[in-house]
C-alpha cells in the first residue's frame, strides 16, 4: 500500500525588514529572507520546528514547485507520517543570507547603486544567519520553536541557536556538523574558491552583467561532491565502469565518475551564484560555535533536548566531531542522545538515510514538549 | 502485553531512590532505565555500543549514547550521577580499573552486575564436562562471547578489598531467586553497591 504522505504543491514566500547588525559590527540592510512553510501552526504557537539547509540548499526544503518534477531537498523527512510529520507540526524552512536563492545575497540588487552586490556585499556570519532567522520567527510571533534542526552548515546553525538564543528553542538536533572547521575542511573550500577566483570571467567578483565564472564554479562543486562520498559509496556507485562513447585520450569524460561530476558540476552552475559560494564558505570556515570559549560553559545549564548524529563513512565532518558536542554534553552535565549511524554513503548520508533518520527524530520530538 | 521484568532489574531498581540520576553503561536495549524511569522517576542517561540498541533506547524515549564503556566516563565531571550501574558490562570492559575508578568518580554509588563464573552448574560443566561453560548468566559458547573476564562473585569481592572499595551492599540470585547462603555456589548473578 502506498501512503498518501506527500505535501503536494508548495509555494516559496518572501520575508523582508530594513537592517541588522552583523557580527562583524557592519549595519546592514534591506534584508529578505525566502522561505517556505509546511503544516499548520497550532493556536499557541508551540509547535514550530525550524529545519537549516546546507551549503547549496534552499527554502525548498519539501512538496513540489508547479511545473517541476523534483520535491524539495529533505521532501522524504517532511510531510503527513514522516519525521517532520506536518500534521503534528509547523515547519519552518528559510534560505540563509548571502545565499542566492531568495534572500538577499551578493547577487541581489544593491538599492544605493541599482546593481548587484558583488563584492560590496558584508562578510557575513553563521550566527548573521542565525539572527535573520530569528527575525523572522519573531515576526510569525513564535516564543518558542519546538526544535532547530539540520544537517552540516545546517547543523552549525543549529549549534549557533544554542549559543545564542538559547531561551527561544526547546530541543536541537544537529546532524553530520562541527563545533568548527578543522584545517582539513578550511582546505577544501579554499580549493573550491581559487577555482572561482581562478576563472577569467569571474573579474573580481563583477560579472552579473556578462559570462559568470561558470567553469570554476562547476570545479568548486565537483570538489564539493567528492567530499560528500565516501571511497566506498564511489566504487559501488561508479565502479571503474567507463562511459559509452567516451574517445580515449582525448581527455573526455572516459569514466562514468567523471561523468558524475562533470554533470553535477554543470548543474549546479545553472543554480547557484559564484559570490554566494565565496561569502558562505568563508562563513563556515570563520564558525566556531562558542566563539573561544568551550561549548560545554555555553549550554551549561541551558534547558534544551539534544539528539546528535552522526555517519560513520562521513569523512569530511567526521563522526569526532559530532562526538565533541557529545563530550560538551556531558561535561556540562546535559542528558543528550548520540546515535552514529553505520552509513557508507560518506557526508552525503544525511541526506539519503532517512530511515534511521526518522526513527531517532521522530522518538526524540515526541517527547519533547 | 509487557514483557516480564527480569529480577536482576528489578533488584537493581530496589537499589535507588527515587527521583535520583542515573547512568546506565552498557544500557543494552534500555529495558534497566526504562523501568527506573518508570517506577523510580529517575533522570537517566545511557551509554551503549551496539547501534540496534540504540535505536531501541531512542524508541524508549531514553537519552543514550553511542559509544563504549571505557571511552565513555571521561568528560563527565565528580558525582555527576546519584548512580552509575554496569549491569552484566563490566565483564566485556577492557580496562576494568580505570573503568571502575572513573565510575566511581562520576557516580556517587556504582552499582555492579556480574555473571558468577563459579556458580555450581558451571563449576560441573568443567569439571565433568571439561568444556568451558555456558549458563544463564554466561550464555555464551567461547567462541561467541563478548566477555573479556571470566570472574566470580569472590572474585569480584577479593578485588574491592585489594582496591579498598567499599561494599555497601550485595545481593545474590539464581534464576528465580535470591540466594542467601553458598552465593558463590548457588548465585548465577551478584549485584554488589560499591563506593
Amino acid at each position: 500500500m502506498i501512503k498518501e504522505n506527500n505535501i503536494g504543491l508548495v509555494k516559496t514566500e518572501f520575508f523582508s525588514f530594513d537592517e541588522l547588525k552583523l557580527e562583524s559590527g557592519q549595519v546592514f540592510g534591506p534584508i529578505t529572507l525566502a522561505y517556505e512553510t509546511y503544516g499548520e501552526l497550532n493556536k499557541d504557537k508551540s509547535n514550530a520546528i525550524l529545519i537549516l539547509h546546507a551549503l547549496s540548499g534552499d527554502a525548498h526544503a519539501a512538496g513540489l514547485h508547479e511545473g517541476e518534477k523534483k520535491p524539495g531537498w529533505w521532501d522524504e523527512m517532511i510531510g503527513p507520517g514522516k519525521a517532520f510529520d506536518t500534521d503534528k507540526y509547523f515547519i519552518i524552512c528559510s534560505n540563509v543570507l548571502g545565499g542566492c536563492r531568495g534572500s538577499t545575497g551578493p547577487s541581489s540588487i544593491n538599492p544605493k547603486t541599482n546593481r548587484p552586490y558583488a563584492l560590496d556585499f558584508p562578510i557575513i556570519s553563521i550566527g548573521d544567519m542565525v539572527t535573520c532567522q530569528k527575525h523572522f520567527i519573531d515576526y510569525l510571533g513564535i516564543d518558542k520553536l519546538l526544535s532547530v534542526v539540520g544537517g552540516s552548515m545546517g547543523g552549525m546553525q543549529v549549534l549557533s541557536w544554542m549559543v545564542k538564543f538559547p531561551n527561544k528553542i526547546k530541543s536541537a538536533i544537529p546532524i553530520a556538523t562541527t563545533l568548527k572547521h578543522s584545517p582539513q575542511q578550511i582546505a577544501f573550500d579554499e580549493v573550491g574558491r581559487q577555482a572561482i577566483m581562478a576563472d577569467p570571467h569571474w573579474k573580481s567578483g563583477n560579472y552579473y552583467d556578462s559570462l559568470h565564472p561558470a567553469k570554476g564554479l562547476a570545479v568548486a562543486r565537483m570538489i564539493g561532491h567528492i567530499t560528500y562520498m565516501s571511497d566506498e559509496s564511489m566504487a559501488e556507485k561508479f565502479g571503474r565502469q567507463k562511459k559509452n562513447g567516451a574517445e580515449p585520450f582525448k581527455f573526455t569524460a572516459d569514466f562514468e565518475v567523471e561523468g558524475y561530476l562533470r554533470y553535477r558540476g554543470d548543474n549546479f552552475v545553472k543554480r547557484f551564484d559564484a559570490n554566494s559560494y565565496l561569502y558562505i564558505t568563508k562563513a563556515m570556515d570563520n564558525f566556531d560555535a562558542s566563539q573561544n570559549r568551550p561549548f560545554s560553559e555555553v549550554i551549561e545549564g541551558k534547558k534544551i533536548k539534544i539528539l546528535v548524529i552522526a555517519f560513520k563513512s562521513d569523512w569530511l565532518y567526521p563522526a569526532y566531531q559530532s562526538k565533541d558536542i557529545v563530550r560538551a554534553c556531558k561535561h556540562a552535565g546535559i542528558e543528550a542522545s548520540f546515535c552514529e549511524v553505520a552509513s557508507t554513503y560518506g557526508h552525503d548520508a544525511f541526506l539519503l538515510e532517512t530511515r534511521e533518520e526518522t526513527h531517532l527524530i521522530s522518538y526524540f520530538l515526541k517527547k519533547v514538549i | 502485553m509487557h514483557k516480564p521484568v527480569r529480577l536482576d532489574h528489578r533488584v537493581i531498581s530496589g537499589l535507588i531512590i527515587r527521583g535520583s540520576s542515573v547512568l546506565d553503561l552498557g544500557c543494552g536495549n534500555g529495558d534497566l532505565l526504562e523501568l527506573l524511569v518508570k517506577d523510580k522517576d529517575v533522570r537517566a542517561q545511557g551509554i551503549e555500543i551496539n547501534e540496534q540498541a540504540i535505536y531501541s533506547c531512542v524508541a524508549k524515549g531514553l537519552n543514550v549514547f553511542h559509544g563504549d564503556i571505557d571511552s565513555g566516563l571521561s568528560e563527565y565531571r565528580d558525582k555527576s550521577f546519584d548512580y552509575v550501574i554496569l549491569n552484566q558490562s563490566l565483564q566485556q570492559v577492557k580496562n576494568i580499573e580505570a573503568v571502575l575508578l572513573d565510575a566511581l568518580r562520576v557516580g556517587r554509588k556504582v552499582i555492579v552486575g556480574i555473571p558468577n563464573f563459579a556458580y555450581y552448574r558451571a563449576r560441573l560443566q568443567l569439571f565433568f564436562g571439561g568444556r568451558a561453560p555456558v549458563t544463564k548468566s554466561l550464555p555464551y559458547t567461547w567462541y561467541e562471547t563478548p566477555n573479556l573476564r571470566s570472574l566470580s562473585i569472590y572474585d569480584f569481592i577479593d578485588y574491592c578489598r585489594k582496591k579498598q572499595i567499599k561494599i555497601e551492599k550485595s545481593v545474590y540470585l539464581s534464576d528465580k531467586r535470591r540466594v542467601f547462603i553458598f552465593p558463590n555456589v548457588f548465585a548465577v548473578i551478584g549485584i554488589l553497591v560499591i563506593s
